[in-house]
């Protein structure tokens, strides 16, 4: 139904399987939290450069922006925690609607260049904002009662919701790729003149894969603002929308599964190195630097290449 | 006291002067950005790390070897240019036939290792670099007193960025340069070495962000952050003035620069922010840049 071929659902079925039983048997689900996130991140900026083309350098802003409106709503309004993270996702959307309508004007290096300082923008906006709290962000999150009912706090009833939101994203993400819509991006990443001659208005398919994609990144921010319960001005910070792009490049650009595993592998690494301090940085790069010379089809696409696959 | 539209002069001349040495940074770093892409179709990321190896090659110059600020003023501009060739012929080199996207994040991988090996082993709080004793001090202009080595870097900076236009518009290296960027296969084939003329141009526009790296190393401290608050900006400098032309980098930084300082005189709150507005502004109306030419 959502359009996979045999092996992405394959892969799509290893996947569920493999978020059902890891809390299980054992693997701290705090962790697999943080690779949910991420990976929806990542998927929801995959979006963007795999199916448009479209390198987006600002995507902490939508991320960051969407962890601090659910951290705000839920710790001063009480919403819900369904309620906080919609709220996320929804100010991601208004604030792509607002940088998207600006940045897809260029293409190419220009339109990575663009939504970088507009997203630094964001990031000044944040430091002196009084709600964001500035230097110490906000702090204590409750996590509350999901529904009212279910006790979040909880790590494993957390840990359902993030695993739930992040498979619903992710489908969705799917559906959008294999919509009419989705063929009118690719359409568009592989001759934007041709699509614009066959009659799209190119400009607004742009415009609208980029509030998607910054929606989901804001759900993400939102999800992660409340397992954590804290959102800071790292968040927004152009450091990571680098990491964003860095997950996804190492699982795969324009792959189903790249941004999962490359989340998994970038926040297991960091998980690993924190001891190290500065080495995250320096491996980090490091990692993109072999990435771009040597890889540029990242995990998922090196395995899907060698077996004839697209995963 | 002169007041100003309700502002105290030398306040208003203060944040003019600081908004000019701010702008001069910007002139520098988007006209080594404009040279490179010119050439190399890259947006070398790494632009601001390589500004800020420049201020630490000249501390590490006087404090390891000291060497005094004036010879680092040359030293360190050749010292890192050579670094940055070192870079262009192991690594940039390889990503000319590919998509720029993959210029922009190898060079954005290279400036995460080099930031992050100088926060290592030199920590993240700055290092102090002494104003050499014959720019220390201040003279009084009669509406402000300004001081010396503040004037001396809008000074050199001008010097460097007029004599960097008057290179590559006035003379035959330049004209070279230029039909280079034009059509690199037609110069190549009239027997100019090409590949040796990218190699140069990347270790020029590198020796620039390095020498303004000197410059600014006794204003601000010498930290390894120093690049990356000035990177983000020097890419909307770029965005607003399109990297068509050269004198259109310099009078864009210098321009933003000064704005930046006014703005923080009126509303110090939006001064961070006020470079991004423009941009949003040039971007509504035209999106090609005050300088750019079709691409």
């Amino acid at each position: 139904m959502f359009g996979f071929s045999p092996a992405q659902f394959k892969g799509f079925v290893l996947m569920v399987v493999l978020i059902a039983v890891l809390p299980l048997i054992g693997v701290y689900p705090i962790f697999l939290m943080r690779v949910l996130c991420m990976a929806l991140f990542a998927c929801a900026f995959n979006l963007m450069i795999g199916y448009v083309g479209l390198l987006s350098f600002g995507h902490a802003a939508f991320f960051g922006m969407g962890s601090y409106i659910a951290a705000w709503t839920i710790k001063y309004w009480h919403v819900d925690a369904v309620v906080a993270i919609f709220l996320g996702g929804l100010t991601g959307a208004v604030l792509g609607l607002c940088l998207g309508y600006l940045a897809i004007r260029r293409s190419g290096i220009y339109f990575a260049m663009i939504t970088l300082a507009l997203a630094q923008m964001v990031y000044f906006f944040c430091n002196e904002a009084p709600f964001t709290g500035g230097e110490d962000g906000i702090q204590q999150v409750p996590r509350g009662h999901l529904f009212g009912v279910i006790n979040l706090n909880h790590d494993m009833a957390m840990y359902w919701v993030v695993a739930a939101i992040f498979i619903a994203g992710f489908l969705l993400i799917h559906r959008i790729i294999h919509s009419p819509f989705g063929q009118v991006l690719k359409a568009i990443r592989e001759n934007e003149q041709r699509a614009t001659s066959l009659g799209y208005r190119t400009d607004d398919y742009k415009l609208i894969a980029f509030i998607l994609s910054s929606m989901l990144a804001g759900v993400a921010g939102g999800t992660k603002a409340i397992v954590f319960g804290i959102a800071t001005l790292t968040d927004v910070h152009y450091s990571t929308s680098g990491e964003v792009v860095l997950t996804t490049l190492l699982g795969g650009l324009g792959t189903v599964f790249g941004p999962v595993v490359g989340a998994t592998v970038v926040t297991g690494m960091e998980n690993y190195l924190a001891q190290f301090g500065s080495w995250v940085t320096v491996t980090q790069g490091a990692i993109f630097m072999i990435c771009v010379l040597a890889f540029r089809r990242g995990i998922v696409g090196e395995i899907g290449a060698a077996l004839k696959l697209r995963l | 006291m002169i007041m100003i539209f309700g502002v105290p002069g030398p306040l208003l001349f203060g944040q003019l002067l600081l908004g000019l040495i701010n702008g001069a940074f910007y002139a520098m770093l988007s006209l080594g950005l404009a040279v490179i892409f010119g050439m190399l179709n890259i947006i070398n990321f790494a632009h601001g790390a390589l500004f800020m190896m420049g201020a630490f090659a000249a501390w590490m110059l006087l404090q390891y070897g000291g060497i005094g600020y004036f010879p680092a003023l040359i030293l360190a501009p050749l010292i890192i240019g050579a670094f940055g060739i070192l870079l262009e012929k192991t690594l940039i080199r390889h990503m000319y036939k590919l998509d720029h996207l993959y210029g922009l994040l190898l060079t954005f991988g290279m400036s995460l290792v080099i930031e992050g090996l100088f926060r290592n082993y030199y920590g993240s709080s700055g290092l102090p670099y002494q104003i050499p004793s014959i720019l220390d001090g201040a003279t009084n202009l009669g509406f402000m007193y300004l001081p010396i080595y503040r004037g001396w870097v809008v000074v050199a900076a001008m010097v460097v960025c007029f004599a960097t236009w008057a290179i590559l518009e006035k003379t035959p290296l330049g004209a070279t340069l230029r039909a280079a960027t034009e059509n690199a296969q037609l110069v190549q084939a009239f027997g100019v070495d090409v590949p040796r003329v990218i190699t140069l141009t990347f270790g020029g526009g590198v020796a620039l962000a390095a020498f303004a790296g000197v410059l600014a190393a006794p204003i601000y401290s010498v930290n390894p952050d120093m690049g990356d608050s000035f990177i983000n900006t020097v890419f909307a400098v770029v965005v607003i003035g399109g990297m068509g032309s050269i004198l259109g980098a310099i009078l864009t930084g210098f321009g933003l620069g000064v704005i930046e300082g006014l703005t923080k005189v009126f509303w110090p709150q939006a001064s961070a922010t006020v470079v991004f507005v423009v941009m949003v502004i040039v971007l509504l109306t035209m999106p090609r840049g005050l300088f750019g030419r079709r691409a």
